[in-house]
């Protein structure tokens, strides 16, 4: 199933994350994930709040850049071998993998991950043929 | 050895005087017959070649201004028959288009002599070796001090600029006399010498001709202690003719202006009225003997005054103080130069990846400038990739680099935070200090 992400591009200057963070709490928006990609001039800050489409507006109205995309997102049982099933998946069908980032809910024995692709329905088609198991609720 | 060419050099000012008249009465004749652009700006101030009498007189005509090299690209000021020119050389434009100078076979020979003027002021001989770091290239700087090295009849070692482990190799291995290069380049390189282990009783260096940026008092004496040598200034323009227009003599009181050559004017650069001597202003020539592309009262953009007072090592040119700034706003990056405006000319070429706001940050590191470019990344172009934005940063540091030919680093920068102003905006920040 396809999950839909915020990213925010953030100059590496000092309180850009504390200003971002801030923006949502205010709006009382909450974060369900946050990775952030680093190199040493900029950040991209990737996440999933529970509220996007009232978050994006938030961001834009304070001035941050952003934008929206979905990403593909499984469901893999939180043991050894649970992400790598998932890999063969698209390697097999030779889909590249632009970046991934995945979280586990230890409680509930589960782990999402979620796949930035080039072709959303390509690889939906391809994920189709094999048992998997698509995000349920996070 | 004392001058190069003692009669030019030490000319009586009354004689210098006499000949630089008869020189700016061929040189008016000369271009108001081939030079269409000189012929129509003359008649529009209904001026005849007859009317300029002495160089006294010279006052009375045009500027001409690098806007006007810019409207005649490449060839159009160009005096003689294609079949005459045998050098091409261009410095940077305002814009994307290079300003070309064009060099008859007196004309380089002329250059040459400027320059071998400078390696003997500076102490050279016919059995100097003369290694030179400027590049060789378009820009004027390594031909030209390579050319006054071969007049002299010393020995040129054409290193060209850059890989600086092997600089060192050959200043030492070839036991060179003299070394051409920019004043920041010397810097860092006496200082890669000092982390070389190589110390400065293993050089044969006694001299150093320093330019093609501006420098000071104290990046000299840094040079002289670094080196163990005696620094002294060359001054030129490739619009004039590149180095060599003027030089330092042993004294290190000014730069004597080759005036048999190049008459220097100074002029206000608000009301472009002569000043006269020891007055600040901005410099103007007049090319005297050049064929090729003579050029009548070129504004420099160089903010500096000239001394007519007797100098001591006895020549009789006008010494040149040192520049102290421009009245435009011409960059000097690593001995290029580099106008604002040819950075805005890439900025716009890459469409709306970015804004329109910009912010140029000069400063020098390690003795070597450097140039960033703020730019702020549009909302329509940040994918939520690393590689999206790094691929505009590579697409508009490689256009800097071919547009500029000086390596510039692009930093993105997210959209509003260039601070905006509401008068004219301030796009260059410069932190380098002399």
């Amino acid at each position: 199933m396809l999950v839909n992400q915020i990213a925010v591009f953030l100059e590496n200057r000092k309180g850009r994350m504390a200003a971002l963070s801030d923006a949502l709490s205010k709006e009382k928006i909450n974060l369900i994930e946050l990775f952030i990609a680093d190199t040493t001039e900029f950040g991209i800050v990737r996440m999933i709040t529970d509220d996007n489409p009232r978050a994006l507006k938030v961001l834009k109205e304070n001035g941050f850049t952003v934008t929206s995309n979905n990403l593909i997102g499984v469901e893999v049982a939180d043991v050894p071998g649970g992400l790598a099933s998932i890999l063969s998946a698209f390697d097999e069908n030779g889909i590249d993998i632009e970046y991934l980032y995945s979280f586990s809910r230890k409680e509930a024995g589960k782990a999402f991950i979620l796949v930035k692709v080039a072709d959303n329905d390509a690889a939906l088609k391809a994920l189709a043929k094999y048992n998997v198991k698509p995000l349920g609720k996070f | 050895m004392k001058y190069f060419n003692r009669a030019a050099e030490t000319m009586p000012r009354s004689e210098l005087h006499a000949l630089q008249s008869e020189r700016l009465k061929a040189l008016v004749k000369r271009v108001y017959e081939n030079v269409q652009h000189y012929r129509a700006k003359m008649d529009a101030v209904k001026l005849k070649p007859s009317d300029i009498k002495s160089i006294d007189d010279l006052h009375k005509l045009p500027y001409t201004t690098k806007a006007d090299l810019r409207a005649n690209y490449p060839f159009g000021l160009f005096a003689v028959p294609k079949r005459d020119i045998v050098r091409i050389h261009a410095s940077s434009g305002t814009t994307g288009k290079l300003t070309v100078v064009g060099y008859t076979q007196n004309d380089i020979r002329d250059w040459a002599e400027g320059c071998a003027r400078a390696l003997v002021m500076a102490g050279m001989d016919e059995n100097s070796v003369v290694h030179v770091s400027y590049g060789y290239g378009l820009f004027t700087g390594g031909l030209g001090a390579h050319y006054g090295a071969e007049l002299l009849g010393a020995t040129a070692v054409p290193v060209s600029a850059g890989n600086t482990p092997r600089q060192l190799m050959l200043l030492k291995d070839f036991g060179a006399d003299c070394i051409c290069c920019t004043p920041s380049y010397a810097i860092y390189l006496a200082e890669e010498l000092a982390k070389a282990g190589i110390s400065k009783s293993e050089l044969n260096l006694k001299a150093g001709l320093f330019g093609a940026e501006p420098w000071s008092e104290a990046m000299r004496k840094q040079i002289e202690a670094g080196f163990g040598i005696k620094a002294y200034d060359i001054y030129g323009l490739s619009e004039i003719c590149g180095p060599g227009v003027g030089a330092e003599c042993v004294t290190q009181s000014g730069t004597h202006i080759a005036e048999d050559m190049y008459y220097p004017e100074i002029v206000d650069t608000d009301t472009l009225e002569p000043l006269g001597y020891n007055k600040k202003g901005e410099i103007v020539f007049t090319t005297l003997t050049k064929e090729g592309i003579p050029l009548i009262r070129y504004r420099t953009r160089d903010i500096t005054s000239l001394d007519d007072g007797v100098c001591a090592c006895g020549r009789t040119h006008v010494r040149m103080a040192r520049i102290e700034g421009r009245s435009d706003d011409m960059l000097i990056i690593r001995g290029v130069n580099v106008f604002p405006s040819q950075i805005e000319t890439v900025l716009l070429s890459a469409g709306d990846a970015i804004g329109p706001h910009y912010r140029i940050v000069v400063d020098r590191a390690d003795n070597l400038d450097t140039i960033e470019i703020q730019v702020e990344l549009t909302e329509k172009a940040f994918g939520d990739t690393v590689k999206s934005i790094e691929k505009i940063k590579a697409r508009l540091a490689g256009d800097m680099q071919s547009h500029l030919s000086v390596s510039a680093k692009i930093t993105i920068m997210e959209p509003n935070s260039i601070p905006r102003s509401e008068g004219k905006a301030v796009r260059i920040i410069d932190n380098r200090k002399y």
